[in-house]
């Protein structure tokens, strides 16, 4: 259309290209426009914060340089967040591919019919469908000293008095930490499982041939096919693992002490309840940056897959 | 030789299944018996699983209290404008990445990707400030506007795949008899595209009923708050109300329960098209 367009009538041809030009932008705008008011600007917004002192208590806030960062880097508090988030986001990930594979090759075993399939399916994806404060409630109420765990755990003589999962100082960190797998395994599971139908019988076919055992065919093909599904998996998982807030948050807020506190707990309490924008800001461009370097990766490898 | 391997294998899944149900299932089947329990039952040593006083009394409790009802009724709201929203400008965007080339369209296109890494708690501080100075703070606005930035980019994404797949000679056809482009997109490219939109359109869902950080942050008084942040407020006003925060909590996750059980294929397509690609 355009084509015939040209050779008749050039004065038409040239606002065509005009039109052709712009109309892209014209469908963009309101996805620009937000962008760029609630993405763009809050981030340039948020950097700058973390260099002036107290923002936005403070009408004419002063420009501070580096300070905010050497308080926060020096915070022992900080550094205490830092280690629990380590040992939260690694326990975490670590978890989730173990129990998300397991889940997945037993739904996509021959050994079962397709109904019973389907059924454990949506049981062992229960945990993905619950947002985080009821996830953080009912966990709440079996983790409860006088919960119904603690009965189980002494009356099959596991444990010989009541535990105080969530409010000792040396269980806190390791329940919260399994309260988050529990919720974020059956996104694995659901992926792997996906990315496991997709991989050709052929290929099982040709290793059976071969002579392969079930563990040489699952390091040998089962793992290289999911190689790129895995890596977009653990990396969505990382950043995602390193901010959760919502479940530490309703679980310990932080405590006992500081015994669960994490980068997220850290910049909320820093913002929220002692008002220390300028400090919570710097916790926030650091968190930052940390997920932009994994975001970069994960762009990148999005790319290589186009 | 094969046969005993294979009775072992056999039992040793029945085993892991068993394992796998109560691992995954014990919290919520728990959540649920407590919903039915009265509040001096829920710690009761040793524990009662089916009350001898079962009852709806928690979930009566919950559908008389307008404040409790009003949680829901945020939450329905604020989900349901978000995904018309987030659909629909969505669809916009979608359509010019997907016919059209144009100057920064890498560049928009890597911003959109990238959201995916930017933590909210990061952008909280500045929206608190932003959210105060348009006089948008405590309204329904304020959680609307947020939650897009981060539904925004994931619909844009996987439309804009929807859409690829689509032949551009059933577009251009509609304008080559005259309609607009607009007319094609709407009349064409839309309804063809249906079974990944409504993907689109839970996973949007899923996000904004779900959202927590900044419901609690951007929003003041107990009439604006959502259900994840009302089950919380059930917690520590007078006493712990435990068995209607359960009942609430069941009643909080239905929506997203029913459409997993209606939906299941598009749900999962929705929630795995991020690491999964075909």
């Amino acid at each position: 259309m355009a084509k015939i367009n040209t050779s008749v009538r050039p004065v038409k041809m040239k606002r065509n290209t005009c039109r052709r030009l712009i109309t892209p932008y014209i469908y963009l705008l309101p996805t620009i426009v937000l962008m760029l008011v609630l993405l763009i600007i809050p981030i340039i917004m948020v950097i700058r914060y973390s260099f002036y002192d107290n923002v936005i208590i403070n009408k004419n806030p002063v420009f501070v340089g580096l300070e905010n960062y050497t308080k926060v880097l020096t915070d022992t508090a900080f550094h205490v967040a830092v280690k629990n988030t380590l040992f939260f986001v690694f326990v975490s990930i670590i978890a989730h591919f173990l129990i998300g594979m397991v889940f997945a090759m037993l739904l996509n075993t021959r050994y079962l019919g397709n109904a019973v399939k389907g059924i454990f399916r949506v049981v062992y994806a229960l945990p993905w469908m619950f947002t985080a404060s009821v996830i953080a409630i009912s966990w709440r109420v079996m983790l409860n000293p006088n919960g119904v765990l603690n009965y189980l755990l002494m009356n099959s003589h596991l444990i010989g008095e009541k535990l105080e999962w969530l409010s000792s100082r040396d269980f806190a960190l390791i329940t919260v930490t399994v309260i988050n797998i529990w919720s974020g395994y059956p996104f694995y599971m659901i992926s792997i499982l996906a990315g496991l139908q997709g991989i050709s019988t052929d290929l099982y076919e040709a290793s059976a041939l071969d002579g392969a055992n079930a563990v040489q065919t699952f390091f040998r093909i089962t793992i290289p096919q999911l190689k790129p599904i895995l890596i977009s998996l653990l990396m969505l998982d990382f950043v995602w693992t390193l901010q959760q807030f919502a479940l530490i948050w309703m679980t310990t807020g932080g405590g006992p002490i500081n015994a669960t506190e994490t980068i997220s707990t850290y910049i909320y309490k820093q913002g929220f309840s002692k008002y220390q924008y300028s400090m919570a800001s710097t916790g926030a461009t650091i968190l930052l940056v940390v997920c932009t370097v994994i975001g970069i990766f994960y762009v990148r490898q999005q790319k290589a897959r186009d | 030789m094969i046969g005993k391997k294979k009775i072992w294998v056999q039992a040793l899944i029945v085993v892991l299944l068993i394992i796998g149900a109560v691992w995954a299932g014990f919290p919520v089947v728990w959540m649920i018996l407590n919903s039915f329990k009265p509040n001096a039952e829920i710690f009761a040593w040793p524990p009662v699983w089916i009350s001898e006083s079962f009852s709806f009394h928690a979930y009566k409790e919950i559908f008389t209290n307008p404040e409790q009802v009003r949680f829901f009724m945020n939450s329905y709201l604020i989900t349901g404008v978000v995904v018309i929203l987030t659909l629909l400008i969505g669809i916009l965007a979608s359509y010019a990445f997907s016919r059209f080339d144009f100057a920064g369209k890498n560049v928009i296109n890597t911003i959109i990707v990238s959201v995916q890494a930017v933590p909210p708690i990061t952008l909280l501080i500045p929206y608190l400030s932003l959210v105060v100075t348009i006089k948008l703070y405590n309204t329904y606005w304020a959680l609307i506007l947020t939650y897009m930035v981060f539904t925004l980019p994931y619909a844009v994404l996987m439309t804009t795949g929807y859409f690829n797949t689509l032949p551009r000679e059933l577009d251009e056809a509609v304008m080559i008899d005259g309609g607009s482009r607009l007319r094609a997109l709407w009349n064409v490219l839309v309804p063809t595209s249906i079974p990944g939109l409504v993907s689109v359109g839970m996973y949007t869902f899923m996000q904004a009923y779900n959202e927590y950080l900044f419901a609690l942050a951007l929003t003041k008084t107990n009439d604006m708050r959502t259900v994840p942040v009302g089950i919380n407020l059930l917690m520590g006003q007078h006493a712990y109300e435990w068995n209607q925060m359960m009942a609430m909590s069941v009643l909080g996750s239905l929506p997203i329960l029913l459409l997993f059980l209606f939906f299941q294929k598009y749900f999962i397509a929705g929630m795995t098209a991020g690491s999964v690609k075909n």
